[in-house]
């Protein structure tokens, strides 16, 4: 497979990385971050590694604060005049919160796909050709296409739509749509790709699909993913990660989130006692 | 009479309302539930049943009765007023009402005296005539009405029914106006080009309507076609159009993208409503506004460079007018520009656009039907604006694109042709209708052009 630019990047840095104890390098760290919304906390010192390579799933009853988290992320809570965040956030050894930061290019690496599609109004090529026509990623009209091409096959999409790339994204179904966002991501080459519940708009069978694409795109990417739903973590995670009024109650293996919880809280959320 | 009628018929309809409500709860004896409609809507079927028929019939009378009586008048005071002309016999008649129901009169003789008593007599006899039928419909009204309130009655349908029969009244009374200004335009318009043919009027390039006239005094009864070629008067008001819109859309346009993306709310709410404010001050301020300082502005500034300058400029016309409708463009564009979801800008921002990238390449196109209606908006304001270029821009028709030197345009010939002392069947007043016809034709192509446009473009967001 031909190395996109973001993959090289990536593979330059992974000396450097930090690992867990089991031998992960670890792609973001949060460290002690809180946010405030005004007036009010909605994150109390949350601590967290993102292991390369892995879907971490973020998961929680309403209001906890995983969404508020995954913007963190990649700083798209900066559009929110009201919203502070504090403590440390490291994306490959630098402080994202670091004035020094470009916050455009940190975007660029770190893409996300929204809760509801939302594919621009135009057509499905220029949908995908958006991210790479403004960061300049391509040389040429052929090297755009290829991208794009590449982009709607990661995304499972590629069959498809092939024929029909030039009528409007808003055209698809929602589930296409969502593979559509998903693959508008993929094309600037991210390294880690953000989800806020990426299947909450769509029908079981979409979900199906995007679950799957998510599990492929772990190969390359490094994922983050808010849900409501449990079956979906237990289905597409390797990490967990339990929030509840703003704390991170409890982070780990799915596997044992599910099966073998430390917290009480966590225990009474999956069995369904609140939430 | 009539207003006393009127306000018994209101009377009348609000005590049906409260019998009908009582009286549809009275025939289940209080059981709610037994009513197909609740008692509300049986109030608003009695009062409707009751009232309307007479409403119509008072109508009706107000419209028809005066001309009836006037020829009764006529017929009975026959061999007063033989020999006299239409307008004395109208004459006649005003003062005849005038000596009967009180008012100005012009001088009084046996003849008046004699139609001023029958008026009376029969203004008597009429208001006590509508008095018994309209009392007559009530009660018809009301029995039918009280009898047909039974509990299985579907008087809900028939309310939401008479709404919308009131609706579409008054959507027609709006159609219908506008049905009839046109209508108007067009036959003074071909009475005009009976006297001058349209192709003189549409591709003629020599606009002096004072010199309509061939001959003089009592003799002058030609017409001179040659002198009303529009297209001087056209050029002129796309001139100034064409100066206005170069202001008012980057303005409008960059002020709207600031409004709506990048100011802070305090701002916003400040910022907004004044540049609203500006679609407030009446034209005529602006137009002394462009007379008085812009033009002798533009005249100085210009002669400096040592440019001919007239001292009522296109230019200076065309600036203000385009101040004037910045408010046009940037308000209704920044409720478009609003209108675009948040999660496109999110999903732009997302994916590492800035700011502008993300409105220059998303939110504007996905804006841009409604920009574009704004824009044709503010055109349609700038062609028919008429009171800035009445001061500013000059009355001489010059077939000019030098936006230094004086034009005229359509509007301000249709106020030159209109104000004064005029025969309204001379070519010269008749123009003013043309005027106007080609000016409704070009705002309406204007229009439906950019439909079209807006259609082909459009980026549909959902």
């Amino acid at each position: 497979m031909e190395m996109t630019a973001g993959n090289v990047q990536q593979a330059d840095l992974n000396g450097a990385l930090p690992v867990t104890e089991d031998g992960v390098p670890i792609k973001m760290r949060a460290n002690q971050v809180t946010v405030h919304y005004g007036e009010k906390q909605a994150l109390f010192g949350v601590d967290l590694n993102v292991r390369k390579s892995n879907v971490t799933a973020l998961i929680g009853p309403s209001g906890c604060g995983k969404s508020t988290f995954l913007r963190c992320l990649n700083r798209m809570n900066d559009t929110i005049d009201i919203c502070r965040v504090g403590g440390e956030i490291v994306l490959d050894n630098e402080d994202i919160y670091d004035p020094k930061i470009d916050v455009v290019e940190l975007r660029a690496r770190v893409g996300m796909v929204f809760q509801k599609p939302n594919p621009f109004p135009k057509s499905i090529f220029e949908n995908v050709a958006y991210g790479p026509r403004i960061h300049g990623l391509a040389q040429s009209k052929s090297d755009l296409e290829e991208i794009v091409a590449t982009s709607l096959q990661k995304a499972g999409l590629f069959e498809e739509v092939k024929d029909r790339l030039d009528e409007p994204g808003t055209g698809l179904s929602g589930g296409q749509q969502q593979r559509l966002c998903i693959a508008r991501a993929i094309a600037v080459s991210p390294e880690v790709i953000l989800m806020d519940e990426p299947c909450s708009a769509l029908d079981p069978i979409a979900t199906a699909k995007v679950e799957e694409l998510i599990d492929e795109l772990r190969e390359n990417y490094t994922i983050v993913i808010v849900t409501h739903s449990m079956q979906q973590a237990a289905r597409v995670s390797q990490r967990t990660a339990f929030f509840h009024l703003g704390y991170l109650v409890e982070e780990g293996k799915t596997n044992d989130i599910f099966t073998n919880p430390k917290d009480q809280r966590t225990q009474d959320y999956i069995t369904g006692r609140f939430g | 009479m009539f207003w006393t009628y009127f306000f018994i018929l209101i009377a009348v309809f609000v005590l049906a309302t409260f019998y009908g409500r009582s009286r549809s709860l009275q025939v289940v004896n209080g059981q709610l539930s037994a009513l197909h409609s609740r008692p509300g809507y049986h109030g608003g079927f009695l009062a409707i049943v009751t009232v309307v028929p007479a409403l119509i019939a008072l109508i009706v009378w107000v419209i028809v009765a005066p001309n009836i009586m006037n020829n009764i008048v006529s017929s009975q005071s026959a061999d007063f007023m033989s020999g006299l002309s239409k307008p004395a016999v109208e004459a006649f008649l005003r003062d005849a009402r005038a000596l009967a129901f009180g008012g100005i009169v012009g001088f009084v003789d046996a003849g008046k005296e004699h139609a001023a008593e029958i008026y009376k007599s029969l203004n008597t006899t009429s208001n006590i005539l509508m008095g018994v039928i309209m009392a007559l419909l009530v009660a018809g009204g009301f029995f039918y009405g009280v009898r047909t309130i039974q509990p299985q009655m579907r008087a809900r349908h028939f309310v939401e029914r008479s709404v919308m029969a009131l609706l579409i009244l008054c959507s027609a009374v709006a159609i219908f106006t506008t049905i009839g200004i046109v209508l108007s335009l067009i036959f003074e318009s071909l009475r005009f080009f009976q006297q001058v043919p349209i192709l003189d009027f549409v591709f003629g390039t020599h606009w002096s309507p004072q010199s309509a006239f061939i001959g003089a005094g009592a003799e002058a009864t030609g017409t001179n076609s040659e002198v009303f070629g529009a297209i001087p008067l056209l050029v002129g008001t796309m001139l100034i159009t064409f100066i206005a819109i170069l202001v008012a859309a980057p303005v409008g346009l960059l002020s709207a993208i600031y409004l709506s993306d990048y100011a802070a709310q305090p701002v916003r709410a400040v910022a907004k409503p004044m540049l609203e404010i500006l679609a407030g001050i009446p034209t005529v301020v602006y137009g002394f506004f462009a007379a008085l300082a812009v033009a002798p502005f533009i005249r100085g500034w210009g002669e400096s460079f040592g440019l001919t300058v007239s001292s009522e400029s296109a230019l200076a016309a065309g600036v203000v007018m385009g101040i004037m409708i910045i408010p046009f463009v940037s308000s209704l564009s920044d409720d478009v520009i609003n209108a675009v979801p948040q999660s496109l800008r999110d999903g732009s921002a997302g994916l590492g656009a800035t700011k502008s990238e993300t409105i220059r390449r998303v939110v504007l196109p996905a804006a841009l039907p409604g920009i574009v209606s704004a824009l044709i908006l503010a055109i349609s304001r700038a062609i028919g604006e008429t009171m800035i270029v009445v001061m500013a821009a000059g009355l001489a028709a010059n077939m000019t694109i030098n936006p230094l030197e004086a034009v005229t345009t359509v509007t301000v010939q249709i106020v030159t042709l209109l104000v004064g002392d005029q025969e309204f069947d001379s070519a010269k007043t008749l123009a003013a209708f043309a005027l106007g016809l080609l000016l409704f034709c070009i705002t309406l192509a204007l229009n439906v052009f950019a439909l079209r446009v807006v259609k082909k473009y459009r980026e549909q967001y959902d």
